[in-house]
């Protein structure tokens, strides 16, 4: 998902609670918000800080695979459409940023631990975006699979982080849909554009599978987040779900999911499928996907040319102050 | 005619729709605003996902949505005009840069903040002087209400820019330095805009479009109020000027800028995307 | 050369008239009218027809937080943003 292994805390029983944290996990239970001045855990907080920092990073990192695409978009109306959606993961990355910094953390400090390789942004942008189709695959596949979790987090039981997650679902409920409808022109249109568009689902499909994560069943960490109700979900679960609602509309493109293995299963109402390369999932979170120095390259290169932009601002914004002080002093 | 109160009727009654007159000369106009928008559009997008700060990557693309949206308005308008089923997108991907009608100034290389800000402002005083003109004034219905829509996201753009343009000029001396580097830069491509020729003499005779030395003055005045206020020196006006981006001679940049955005309809003809 | 981080800025809008302002979201800006500005482009996504307040998230003094957390569906100009815009075949099932 948009954030992967995610550390956290063993899972705490009852009795060795104290006082606080059993009341605070009550609260929890009872589906109330913790709002950022409430009492939590220091591992509520530092787990949290973690998950909504990693899920902001990909949003912004996100920004770069879709992006090196809008100059070469084929229409005005696909340029605008694509232009609209990778600038909301911009502002998908600020509400995120903003939701973590209720918790005592800045932006600025947020980046510099992206920047410097301490903190993760999801494995799937890694990925280098190739064909035109690419673009289509990415919002059916990839927005698709972040949409299954990032539903069922609008329940998340830290204000902030269920708000910001309720205003991007509303916004991102276009992304997939573009992404499909240009499947759904590519897959229809002419041969080459056929073929384009089965190489882009073939090299996005396993990747996408991968943005759940490991599978979890039996992890602590995951076992705690979800007590804490910070994950909603298993990550298997949601893998499961996701195949299940992608085959069929891989179907009806006429485009062929590239799992030799993949079958309806009566038993369990669902489809059975190949599990990903793990191997290859950890050479990317270790930094050895196709594009992972890129990605961060460009990220660090915008903010340290920017540097002096925004320093020349709030050089300018302390001025104003001062000129005001002044004024205001002169005119007593 | 205002812009604002046009009607339908009279939109439809456009004297210039179908003027073979002014039919040439109103295209080749036309494309200019068109090529304008898209390229500069094409520039400012480039900062999607590269922006200085959050807040003015989401900022930049902003004005690069209301520029491309302001392409398919005027290079929709061209195709009509025109009158050979040419829409937009044909006009914006399978023309050659010789036939491209931007201002040099829009194509040059998006540069640092700098560059791109200061692009943005001068283009904006110039463009919300022509549009403004163009919604209060043009005997052409259909461009009054093209200008009209475009004038208030274009209004936006300029105050924005400005106010970026006094913050930097008077900030620190690295963005007072870059800031007034840039504006050398691109202070001899500004004279294009009001050089004019016969395509302008044509609409301007025809009250489609001003004066464009009437409009000189006024954008004279508002620049340099606001470079001014910015601390920065405004180079001397008369200088030396780069012509020829609206008959089509441009700079080398023109050419991969569409070879880069016209890829697609050029390796797949007649695909539909 | 500091390495100081624009405040943080609490960004309230009133969507219609005859509506109260409210809480939509935070927000990074070198001083109040950059806020406002920034606010226009990162909460609108529109020009016209809104009012913004814009206030220092330290100046903000917060009760005991119990409260339900404001939404604000921001007014929409482009509409491919509106999943609606794409046509979807029914065959495909939910999207």
């Amino acid at each position: 998902m948009y954030a992967q292994l995610v550390k956290s805390e063993g899972l705490k029983s009852r009795e060795d609670m104290s006082p606080e944290e059993r009341d605070f996990q009550d609260r929890v239970d009872n589906g109330e918000k913790i709002e950022p001045k409430d009492w939590m855990p220091e591992g509520y907080r530092k787990t949290l800080i973690r998950q909504i920092g990693q899920h902001a990073h990909s949003e912004i990192v996100g920004q770069l695979p879709e992006g090196n695409w809008i100059t070469r978009a084929p229409t005005l109306e696909r340029k605008a459409i694509l232009l609209a959606k990778v600038q909301d993961e911009a502002g998908h990355g600020l509400y995120l940023y903003s939701a973590a910094e209720t918790l005592g953390v800045s932006r600025d400090e947020l980046l510099e631990k992206l920047h410097s390789g301490k903190m993760k942004y999801s494995s799937i942008f890694n990925y280098p975006t190739l064909n035109w189709a690419d673009i289509g695959a990415v919002g059916w596949l990839v927005d698709g699979a972040a949409i299954m979790n990032q539903v069922p987090l609008q329940r998340t039981s830290f204000g902030p982080y269920s708000r910001a997650m309720i205003r991007i679902c509303k916004e991102e409920s276009f992304h997939q849909r573009q992404g499909y409808a240009i499947m759904m022109k590519m897959a229809a249109g002419t041969p080459e554009q056929k073929d384009m568009a089965q190489d882009a689902l073939n090299r996005f499909w396993f990747p996408s599978l991968m943005m759940f994560g490991p599978s979890d069943k039996d992890s602590v960490h995951s076992a705690q987040s979800m007590a804490w109700k910070i994950k909603m979900n298993t990550n298997d679960e949601l893998r499961q779900k996701f195949v299940n609602e992608t085959v069929p509309q891989a179907d009806y493109l006429g485009l062929k999911v590239p799992d030799d293995k993949l079958a309806w299963n009566e038993d369990k109402q669902g489809y059975d499928f190949s599990e990903p390369d793990w191997s290859e999932f950890f050479e990317v979170i270790k930094g050895n996907g196709p594009c992972n120095r890129e990605r961060l390259n460009a990220r660090v290169k915008a903010w340290d040319d920017g540097a002096w932009f925004r320093e020349g601002l709030n050089a300018y914004a302390d001025k104003a102050a001062d000129r005001r002080k002044a004024a205001a002093v002169a005119a007593e | 005619m205002s812009g604002a109160q046009t009607t339908d009727a009279e939109l439809k009654a456009d004297p210039f729709m179908n003027d073979d007159a002014i039919r040439a000369a109103f295209f080749e106009w036309l494309c200019r605003m068109g090529d304008n928008a898209l390229i500069l559009g094409h520039r400012t997008s480039e900062w999607c996902g590269h922006g200085p700060v959050l807040e003015e990557d989401i900022a930049l693309a902003n004005t690069a949505l209301d520029l491309i949206g302001h392409t398919q308005m005027w290079l929709g308008l061209a195709g009509e005009v025109e009158g050979k089923g040419r829409d937009a997108d044909d006009l914006a991907y399978l023309r050659d840069a010789m036939k491209f009608h931007n201002l040099l100034l829009v194509e040059l290389p998006k540069g640092d903040m700098a560059v791109t800000i200061m692009r943005e402002f001068l283009f904006d005083a110039y463009h919300h002087l022509l549009l403004k003109w163009l919604a209060e004034h043009s005997t052409s219905p259909r461009v009054a209400e093209i200008a009209a829509k475009a004038l208030k996201e274009v209004s936006y753009h300029l105050d924005r820019a400005s106010d970026i343009v006094v913050r930097l000029g008077d900030g620190t001396e690295e963005s007072h330095r870059r800031m007034q580097e840039a504006l050398e830069l691109l202070w001899p491509y500004t004279g294009e805009m009001f050089a004019g020729d016969n395509v302008d003499a044509a609409l301007s005779g025809a009250g489609i479009a001003p004066e464009l030395t009437g409009l000189q003055g006024l954008w004279d005045e508002d620049v340099r109020s606001i470079l001014d206020e910015a601390t920065l020196k405004t180079p001397e006006p008369g200088g030396y000027a780069h012509l020829g981006g609206k008959q089509g001679r441009h700079t080398e940049h023109l050419g991969f800028i569409l070879a880069e955005m016209q890829f697609l309809q050029r390796a797949y003809p007649g695909a539909s995307w | 050369m500091s390495k100081k981080e624009w405040p943080l800025w609490e960004v309230f809008i009133r969507g219609q008239h005859g509506l109260n302002h409210r809480h939509v979201g935070s927000l990074h800006a070198p001083d109040a009218e950059m806020a406002i500005n920034h606010a226009r482009d990162v909460y609108t996504r529109r020009r016209e027809g809104v009012s913004i307040w814009v206030v220092p998230s330290k100046d903000i003094t917060a009760s005991s937080p119990s409260e339900k957390g404001p939404l604000f569906d921001p007014a929409e100009s482009k509409t491919y943003r509106h999943p609606t815009f794409f046509d979807i075949p029914d065959e495909v099932g939910k999207m």
